[in-house]
């Protein structure tokens, strides 16, 4: 099996943000400025645990999004410091690649605009680029279109762009929220620029294994894969997610299989999937 | 003569220049309101919902066929209004404090405004202390709560505690919904009802109202 081009990336961050304090609600991207030294754990975490690629605490860092908790943030000085943050803790043994989330607001309905989009992405892929990343994941997308406008912003600053959409509806969980397939993602993605397409979050692990294999087929692009740890469950007030860290590591060989050529994990996946993923990835490739 | 099935189907397909014109030409030709609403708009809007329950439909289509719901529905409105006809039930709907995602709760506003709902949207991270203000206000049939973050769920708890303690969890029916909501913790919050997504939440909504 040809595993050795595997790439392995990190794993959740929000979650790992909440371990050291994050209140429920607040902004993670605030931290960036407020606690860069727990932010700073996170991704030196991720280092230790083999991340080759570790990405920023810079997801939800978009005008759209931080303007509804603080119209006078300073979009920039925020992504600048998230990726400041992770190239402080790679130390030259991991690539940093910058991540952006969706707006939070639907083009369809009107309660943004393509232009906004355009704007809002622009400035926020501009201040990653200008502080060092060495790529952008565009993430966790549930709406083609607003992908789309997000790669080509990303893309202008001449960066390699990673894009990658959440498949979690419909019965096979195969489809995105607004009804897309893994192959129509692909073809949209990497028609808007995107180096490298993919999936994150989702609804576990085990799905996301014919999607990457999907994905796979219909685009000669990389693919670049990211489940949760299953979805979370309160249990006796406190967040629980079902998948183990040894759970989520049976499925590394599969994925391979499927075609991955880049694999972590997303919300309530730990520094421990990370290890367990890599401990995968040795045993695949031997 | 104004086509009820032309309605009923522009209405079905999202589109909504076509569900004005059709509605605009009944008005003049003095069709009575609710004969439009009970005999095309509100059996679409059904069958729209029924579609994407068996994912024929998504949100966008079902997006567009609330959108065209809508803009038929505010041709009506006023004619509705002043013969004093009552909407099928007024919801109050918001996502919970501390939770700012707010796609999944425009979802379900637009599918009630298009089942025929009055909607009084207080957007997201409401406090519970709003929560209790519009029921006193707006005296809704329904407070609809939504949240997309594990973390934020616990702010419904928190809610219906407030209406509770401010005397009017008698007065209203709750719903709960979102990514990490399930039935069997929103009866252990002490919510009357759950629903999967926003079709299922008319659903939930009617059935709340008949009990």
């Amino acid at each position: 099996m040809n595993s050795g081009r595997v790439v392995l990336t990190d794993g959740g961050w929000g979650t790992e943000l909440q371990e050291r304090g994050l209140a429920p609600g607040e902004l993670p991207d605030f931290w960036n400025l407020s606690h860069p030294e727990r932010v700073e754990q996170v991704a030196r975490a991720y280092v230790e645990a083999g991340s080759q690629i570790i990405l920023t605490n810079t997801f939800r860092a978009n005008r759209l999004v931080i303007a509804e908790r603080d119209p006078a943030a300073d979009i920039a000085a925020l992504n600048r410091a998230g990726v400041a943050i992770s190239r402080r803790a790679a130390q030259g043994r991991a690539r940093v690649f910058a991540s952006m989330g969706p707006s939070g607001k639907l083009l369809l309905t009107g309660a943004v605009t393509e232009e906004q989009l355009r704007a809002a992405f622009a400035e926020q892929a501009e201040a990653l680029a200008a502080a060092g990343a060495d790529g952008i994941v565009i993430e966790t997308m549930s709406d083609l279109a607003e992908a789309a406008i997000a790669v080509s912003a990303a893309k202008a600053t001449g960066l390699t762009v990673v894009a990658c959409m959440v498949f979690d509806s419909g019965k096979n969980k195969d489809r995105t929220m607004m009804g897309a397939t893994p192959e129509q993602a692909a073809e949209v993605l990497a028609a808007a620029g995107a180096d490298v397409v993919g999936a994150n979050c989702g609804a576990g692990v085990a799905g996301y294994v014919p999607v990457c294999r999907r994905m796979r087929a219909a685009t000669r692009l990389p693919v670049w894969i990211k489940p949760n740890a299953g979805l979370p469950e309160l249990a006796g007030g406190k967040i629980v997610y079902r998948t183990t860290p040894e759970e989520f590591a049976r499925y590394i060989p599969e994925l391979i299989q499927a075609g991955a050529g880049y694999i972590g994990g997303c919300c309530g996946t730990t520094p421990e999937f990370i290890r367990a993923a890599r401990r995968a990835l040795e045993l695949a490739c031997a | 003569m104004a086509d009820l099935k032309k309605l009923y189907d522009a209405i079905l397909t999202g589109d909504q220049k076509t569900a004005v014109a059709v509605t605009e030409q009944a008005l003049a030709e003095q069709i009575d309101p609710q004969v439009l609403i009970n005999e095309a708009m509100i059996p679409a809007m059904n069958e729209a919902g029924a579609k994407f329950e068996c994912e024929e439909y998504f949100v966008p289509e079902l997006l567009l066929a609330a959108r065209a719901m809508k803009s038929s529905l505010a041709l009506l409105r006023p004619l509705l209004a002043a013969r004093g006809a009552e909407p099928v039930g007024r919801a109050v709907i918001g996502t919970v404090k501390g939770d700012l995602h707010d796609i999944g709760k425009n979802l379900v506003a637009s599918m009630l405004e298009g089942a025929g709902f009055e909607v009084i949207d207080l957007g997201a991270d409401v406090a519970p202390d709003k929560f209790v203000a519009a029921v006193r206000e707006k005296n809704p049939h329904l407070v609809c709560m939504s949240a997309l973050l594990t973390v934020t769920m616990p702010a419904m708890k928190t809610t219906i505690q407030a209406l509770r303690e401010a005397g009017v969890r008698d007065k209203v029916k709750v719903m709960v919904g979102g990514a990490p909501v399930t039935p069997e913790y929103a009866s252990e919050i002490g919510a009357d009802g759950y629903a999967d997504n926003a079709s299922a939440a008319v659903k939930k909504a009617r059935q709340l109202l008949a009990a």
